[in-house]
């Protein structure tokens, strides 16, 4: 046990992140946009040789507990984008600029992983009327600011139920 | 057939460039850099975006060939975006921001991370600025 903890295995030093190799080479073959077996090798090497030079930056894997929720996930901030949309383009369009209630907002964070503050920031930045601008220096607390907010803690309260539950479930 | 996907493909364009001009014209419009910051934020995700789709079904109905490489538009959009806008959110507090007065307090002990440093950091800082202040004096 101890011999294993010192030299990493065989697989976790040539596959660090088996993960992302998949990506890469999904990633690749849907750049090619078409079937060779040629760029499939091609793929398939970048797809080794990029986790192991960038191993050094991200030393540990992330840890994904539920792939399948992410989908869900995915489905409802597509659907929340486009609602967002329609809403900021009212106010952009019709809400005199004296009229908006622009102000900054902090959220109490119950996410650890670097991985899961990630997602929550880039889920919030993406639908329009919040963008996610700075973290707490303890990573406890997310800095938001939003367009237009009537009531804060009813802000804060959709931003934790909506999307960091559901982040919760898929990343710690 | 044909005519009807003309006119479904010619509908999202038109969706996409409304989005992208409502963006554009909040940039002009709206009165703070924090809040033009949520202009660009509508063009990347439904401007591109019924643009993207626009493409993917002439190129999936008309031509006969499925073309992914839309997704991956959208997937590097949706990875870049957010961080451009967080540079630039994080340029801005440094410049004309006050913590102090016109941020919420976090609720931790070290403040928001733009301007604050970690505690050993600002140890180590304060005990150089002083080495450096004995020398003055000496």
């Amino acid at each position: 046990m101890a011999d294993s903890e010192l030299r990493p295995s065989y697989w976790r030093r040539w596959l660090p992140h088996p993960l992302l190799t998949a990506v890469l080479i999904c990633l690749w073959m849907a750049l090619l946009n078409s079937y060779s077996a040629g760029g499939l090798l091609v793929g398939i090497v970048l797809g080794m040789v990029i986790p192991i030079y960038t191993g050094h930056f991200w030393p540990e894997r992330p840890e994904i507990r539920s792939p399948f929720k992410a989908i869900a996930f995915l489905a409802i901030v597509m659907f929340d984008v486009v609602v967002a949309n329609i809403q900021v383009a009212y106010l952009i369009l019709f809400r005199p600029r004296d009229q908006l209630r622009s102000r900054w907002v902090a959220v109490p964070l119950d996410l650890t992983s670097p991985e899961g503050i990630t997602v929550l920031t880039a889920t919030i930045t993406l639908t329009p009327g919040t963008v996610a601008s700075d973290l707490s220096a303890d990573g406890r607390t997310l800095l938001v600011h939003c367009l237009d907010v009537d009531d804060e803690a009813a802000t804060v309260r959709r931003i934790k139920h909506r999307y960091e539950r559901r982040i919760g479930e898929i990343l710690p | 057939m044909h005519d009807r996907f003309e006119i479904l493909i010619a509908i999202h364009i038109v969706i996409g460039a409304f989005f992208v001009f409502v963006g554009s014209f909040g940039l002009v419009k709206l009165p703070s850099l924090m809040s033009r910051l949520h202009g660009p934020s509508k063009a990347t995700t439904l401007g591109v975006g019924g643009c993207l789709i626009a493409s993917m079904l002439h190129f999936g109905a008309l031509e006969g060939r499925v073309s992914i490489q839309e997704m991956l538009i959208t997937f590097f959009l949706f990875i870049t975006a957010p961080v451009t806008a967080h540079f630039i959110a994080k340029a801005h507090l440094h410049a004309e921001v006050d913590p102090e007065s016109e941020l919420p307090p976090d609720e931790g002990r070290y403040g928001w991370s733009t301007f604050a440093t970690m505690p050993e950091v600002r140890m180590a800082s304060r005990e150089s600025r002083s080495a450096s202040g004995d020398r003055l004096e000496s």
